[in-house]
């Protein structure tokens, strides 16, 4: 029970029932679909990116509680960001989920997406908290085509 | 460890089954996971197995291992005379005509392939139909879209109702002399839904249509008589009634296994070889080339000896009881809708719950020591049909008890409570 407790941390069921930025995004210039044909978990990210920062996120879809919860952290942490930054924080976030990552070394880095460590004692959820964050690289370098988590 | 196999009787005289006594049958069944005794529901997955299969299979391995056919040494003979007994048993099992109509392959899944290629992709023409329903299992479905891409043949797909039964009626008008082959799912993985196949094996054959049967859910809870179905293809996996991975049947009538080329080339499959011409061998090893899984052969021999032994009527009525007691008992749990809901059901409760996604569930009620499976259950187009990406599954078999059933509904309630 101590371990599920870790992985349904307040904030991701926080995020799950009310997701930040969830919406479509109207002046997007960036976009990609992810879908992870194994749970059907399917989620678009729209980006609206101006020399090389993000200045807009947002996203629209369905899935499990840690594929949201995470698809919404993600949204909230991007605004502001260089690519480059976000680039960072997919590799760190990453990390986290697979275990390799001490969550307590990179906090200042992670903030919120702390939440997610428990994810790493869940092999079988790793993809459930990944897909918004190979959505997110996908948009960023513009493939306006569909990443699915089994490719 | 339990002995004396031949004095075993789980049901008494009375015809009541004594599922104490299965359980025990079950090692697996004495564990626990994450600190709770093990609930199994995932058996349209895989079923657990009975120690004496475990045992078959370590005796095989200590005592007899050795390759089959041809050798004169004591172990050869006497490995041969195991895994052709287990086909004699399997052929009894399904009530086959001879032994020579049970192939051995991998599993379902091969079987299906080897029918769809040596026989089916043989002599089916461009434009000409192959039909299958709305429910079936992905290994009923790209098949034959191989063999549809490689021909030019059509495959055609007759619909389900929203309880998940096929409808009869358009199933009769898609009957077209341009249909050349009909392969159906007996019972439905991810619905439950047990279809009228005896029924729809009769209306195929008055149009002079062969049918394949996708037996995989079938075997392992009611008794299966392919000469009363009168399929000319019956095909199952081990690995689903208790025997292990790896090894199935495909079953097919002679007259149609006589005329199909070979699936594979290779040893065991040929009378003589010269570089000239081979000659292939008879039923049933024309389609067994290669060193076959012997040991998963002999092992599905015992399975089948414990499915005698338990009897498959008494089963199938302890299931129903299961099944019912399960649907009744999921009614409580507020905003929970069952997927499938066929008349005709065996033993499977596939659902959704409000607000909580399948995975979800899943991951919760594992941590109560309750396995069930969650998402697709490899039939993606039934998932469209009821407008669902996913589904949570609890599959029951003759070792599950109402007692685990009310854990299952505890443990959703939990589930629940933390999303409220």
């Amino acid at each position: 029970m101590s371990e599920l407790k870790t992985l349904y941390q307040d904030i991701i069921l926080d995020h799950n029932k009310s997701p930040h930025n969830f919406k479509k995004l109207d002046n997007a210039n960036r976009h990609a679909e992810g879908y992870n044909p194994l749970c059907g978990d399917k989620y678009d990210i729209y980006l609206r990116v101006e020399n090389d920062v993000i200045q807009d996120v947002s996203f629209e879809g369905a899935g499990c509680a840690i594929s949201k919860a995470s698809a919404s952290v993600m949204s909230s942490l991007l605004k502001g960001k260089t690519k480059e930054e976000a680039e960072e924080l997919i590799e760190v976030f990453h990390k986290l989920v697979t275990g390799d990552a001490d969550p307590m070394e990179e906090l200042e880095r992670l903030g919120k997406l702390a939440a997610f460590a428990g994810v790493s004692e869940f092999p079988a959820r790793v993809k459930c908290a990944s897909l918004a964050w190979h959505t997110l690289r996908a948009a960023l370098e513009n493939k306006d085509d569909v990443v699915s988590t089994e490719k | 460890m339990k002995a004396a196999a031949e004095t075993y009787a789980p049901t008494t005289s009375k015809g009541v089954f004594d599922v104490e006594r299965v359980r025990a049958d079950f090692p697996i069944l004495n564990r626990t996971v994450n600190g709770k005794p093990l609930i199994y529901l995932d058996n349209a997955a895989t079923s657990q197995k009975p120690a004496r299969v475990i045992d078959t299979l370590r005796r095989y391995y200590c005592e007899e291992n050795s390759n089959i056919h041809r050798g004169v040494h004591y172990l050869s003979q006497k490995a041969t005379a195991e895994y052709e007994g287990a086909r004699k048993k399997l052929s009894s099992f399904i009530n086959a005509r001879t032994p020579n109509e049970i192939i051995y392959v991998r599993g379902a899944t091969e079987g299906i392939n080897l029918v769809a290629q040596s026989f089916v992709q043989e002599r089916i023409r461009p434009g000409e139909e192959i039909l299958i329903s709305e429910m079936e299992h992905h290994s009923n479905i790209v098949p034959w879209q191989i063999v549809c891409e490689k021909t030019g043949a059509k495959l055609k797909v007759v619909p389900i109702n929203d309880k998940g039964e096929i409808i009869l009626e358009e199933y009769e008008k898609m009957l077209t002399p341009k249909v050349k082959f009909v392969s159906l799912v007996y019972i439905s993985n991810s619905l439950g839904t047990v279809n009228p196949v005896r029924q729809m094996i009769e209306m195929a054959h008055a149009h002079n249509i062969p049918v394949l049967i996708d037996g995989a859910q079938a075997v392992s809870h009611s008794k299966v008589d392919v000469q009363e179905l009168d399929c000319d293809f019956f095909v199952f996996s081990g690995h689903k009634m208790f025997g292990p991975t790896g090894i199935g049947v495909l079953y097919g009538k002679s007259e149609y296994l006589e005329k199909m080329p070979p699936y594979q080339g290779g040893g065991d499959m040929i009378k003589s070889v010269t570089f000239e011409k081979t000659v292939y061998n008879d039923l049933p090893y024309k389609f067994e080339a290669g060193t076959p899984n012997i040991a998963g052969a002999i092992g599905l021999g015992s399975a089948v000896d414990y499915l005698n032994e338990v009897d498959l009527d008494a089963v199938y009525a302890y299931e129903q009881d299961l099944l019912a007691y399960a649907t009744e008992a999921v009614k409580n749990v507020d905003g929970l809708r069952i997927i499938g809901t066929a008349r005709n059901k065996t033993a499977v409760i596939s659902f959704m719950l409000e607000d909580v996604h399948p995975h979800d569930i899943g991951t919760i009620i594992d941590s109560e020591g309750v396995a069930i499976r969650t998402g697709h259950h490899c039939t993606q187009p039934v998932m469209q049909r009821f407008g669902v990406p996913a589904t949570a599954r609890a599959s029951f078999a003759l070792y599950n008890t109402k007692d685990e059933i009310d854990v299952l509904v505890k443990s959703i309630n939990k589930a629940k409570k933390v999303f409220q």
